[in-house]
């Protein structure tokens, strides 16, 4: 009995660990993007992090949760040895952390997604035997992992085209946008919310038709788009910082869409993420608390709240010194720009999401900012850094795994 | 803590490469209180002029070394690198003519003939406001980056451009009326200060042949 508490207690300490380092790496990396372009303060920028990740997490995290929780180990083969299973979760989580700690401090942009993946596979394929992982799913997530960039990318690339297009080629590209930013706020909205109430809204125990669910995305997407009008209509171009183009004032019509975009990043990055520290902690806790490991316990509400808190205590500790540092360096990425890239990568990774699938903020938001950058989009993109960042998201996979590897030896030598 | 994913992003040459067009004009523009002052033979003020020339000269200098060393080859951008160096070695030069034309001016203690002063002093005029016209130009190039060198942005450059040109044409054709007027009074001269006086027109008008050629390596950007 005595030990299960001891699992519980450090699942949940290791995970909050975790959730602390995607909060000072990842989800600080996904909000400097709307601090660097002026859409918002680092304050807001972090309350937007917390209120929108729980929310993603709470959602529309189920699937990925259940992904990482029982998708990449054969549970069966531990059926006859269930503390095996506790010990490599929570050395995963252990080892996750610890690598997303390293590449914070050395301002690595690594992938939680990785780190955690690469743990698990790392312990059962070491610790148990190569049979122990299920390479099917990893093969699945493996491919997920290079088509996501590309997709993000290209969606980006195409709808800052249709920026340029519709407004920035314009001879007065300020009224083109007051007229068609409130279509892409609509645009941006939409494809949220209607994520969020196909694959969410189940698990809060409301259950629409599918058309119903179409019209109340509609409906809650022309609200917002409504609204953000109402703020578009307000603001006037300001002589003084005007060159003949207005494009000034454009940015600043752009920021009001990538206020909503910032939370859709947020939301899509809870909707993903959230799951890499809270789907092992849940293994953990459903095999400890019934003793086997075919269970099919209900997430605890808990499990989430440590997941959220973890996040926003490592945005407001760590994280919002990565947001002031890669801030401060993007402002090449004005709304206009970045909010191509977040929509970009807010729709594939919350697609992806739904489809329980654990892919990479990171690499999706780097796909989509190099998509704008192929759009002739962004003034200097450094191809040397982009091919360091890529080593960094290689080198996270065996790194994960051989930290994985250690912990559990070491658990299984020291635990009860 | 050198964070990656802010290292993306290279040091745009933008703002910097419209603040060295900046710097050359400013460079160029002071030409007109030098002659002003050679002309009536105060040679301590002329010679406080060309020392602010001379500072901004060197100004121009440092800033293109430094966007040259923000601009390596791994960088990705709208336009071509290379079209963009260009672009900023020949304002450059802008400053570089102001400071030779000035120099042989000052060392020899050149008195501009009474004759030609105030026609020579309109031409200097007009090389400025070439000088002028290519930092109208090139200040437009952020606005350019931002519409991606497509649309209306283009045109309006193009514009600028063409003016630029006409002002360039004015300044050859003022050259030649110039050349003209000091070849009718150059027996007068001493032919020492005749030559020189040949060439410190000639150098002049190389200030508004560097303006041309920023905006044709505008127009090369342009067409990308």
């Amino acid at each position: 009995m005595e030990a299960q508490y001891i699992y519980i207690g450090l699942a949940a300490v290791f995970g909050l660990f975790m959730a602390w380092g995607i909060g000072a790496n990842d989800v600080a990396n996904a909000m400097a993007t709307s601090v660097g372009s002026k859409a918002l303060t680092i304050k807001q920028a972090i309350l937007v992090a917390a209120v929108f990740e729980f929310l993603g997490a709470v959602l529309a995290g189920g699937a990925v949760t259940s992904t990482i929780r029982k998708g990449i180990v054969d549970a069966e083969l531990f059926s006859g040895s269930p503390e095996l299973l506790i010990y490599g979760m929570l050395a995963s989580l252990l080892a996750a952390g610890t690598w997303l700690l390293i590449a914070s401090r050395n301002g690595w942009p690594v992938s939680t997604t990785h780190s955690i993946v690469g743990a698990i596979v790392g312990f059962a394929a070491v610790g148990i035997g190569i049979d122990a992982v299920q390479w099917e799913q990893i093969g699945t997530i493996v491919i997920s992992w290079v088509v996501s960039p590309f997709t993000s990318g290209f969606i980006a690339f195409l709808i800052y085209l249709s920026v340029q297009k519709l407004i920035l080629h314009h001879a007065d590209p300020l009224a083109q946008a007051k007229r068609y930013v409130p279509i892409y706020i609509f645009f941006a909205a939409l494809t949220i919310t209607l994520v969020t109430i196909l694959k969410g809204l189940k698990h809060v125990g409301l259950d629409l038709s599918l058309q119903d669910s179409y019209w109340l995305a509609i409906g809650i997407a022309a609200c917002v788009a409504v609204i953000g009008a109402i703020f578009i209509s307000r603001i006037k171009s300001d002589p003084k910082a005007e060159k003949s183009q207005h494009f000034y004032t454009v940015e600043r019509v752009f920021a009001v869409l990538m206020i909503i975009t910032a939370c859709g990043m947020a939301f899509a990055h809870g909707s993903n993420d959230v799951a890499n520290a809270i789907g092992p902690l849940a293994a953990v806790i459903g095999i400890a608390t019934t003793g086997t490991v075919a269970a099919k316990s209900a997430l605890p509400i808990w499990v989430l709240v440590i997941g959220g808190v973890g996040i926003v205590i490592g945005l407001a500790t760590y994280g919002r010194h990565v947001i002031a540092t890669v801030g401060e360096k993007i402002t090449q990425l004005t709304p206009s720009r970045g909010f191509a890239a977040e929509l970009a990568a807010a729709t594939t990774i919350v697609i992806a999401s739904g489809t329980g699938i654990p892919i990479s903020t990171t690499h999706t938001l780097v796909g989509a900012v190099l998509g704008v950058g192929l759009a002739r989009g962004i003034d200097a993109i450094d191809l040397r850094v982009v091919s360091r960042i890529m080593v960094s998201w290689v080198v996270t996979i065996p790194a994960g795994a051989l930290l994985s590897i250690t912990f559990f030896f070491l658990f299984k030598a020291i635990l009860p | 803590m050198a964070n990656m994913l802010a290292n993306i992003f290279g040091t745009s040459p933008v703002r910097p490469l419209e603040k060295h067009v900046e710097i050359a004009f400013r460079c160029a523009k002071k030409l007109r209180p030098f002659f002003a002052a050679a002309v009536k033979g105060k040679w301590d003020v002329a010679a406080s002029i060309r020392d602010e020339i001379e500072q901004l000269e060197h100004d121009a200098d440092d800033l293109k070394k430094e966007i040259r060393l923000n601009l390596p080859k791994s960088l990705f951008m709208p336009v071509p690198r290379q079209d963009l160096l260009e672009l900023l070695l020949v304002q450059d030069k802008i400053a570089n003519r102001t400071k030779d034309v000035s120099g042989l001016v000052i060392g020899r203690k050149m008195r501009i003939p009474a004759e030609i002063a105030a026609e020579f002093v309109e031409f200097v005029d007009r090389n400025i406001d070439a000088a002028k016209q290519a930092r109208k130009s090139v200040r437009e190039l952020d606005e350019l980056f931002t519409a991606g060198f497509r649309g209306a942005e283009v045109e309006l450059v193009a514009g600028l451009i063409e003016e630029l040109d006409r002002i360039e044409t004015d300044t050859d054709e003022k050259q030649a009326s110039l050349r003209a007027a000091l070849f009718k009074i150059e027996k007068s001269l001493d032919p020492i200060d005749a030559m020189f006086m040949y060439q410190v027109i000639e150098l002049t008008g190389e200030i508004a042949d560097m303006a041309e050629r920023v905006g044709r390596r505008l127009e090369l950007l342009l067409s990308h």
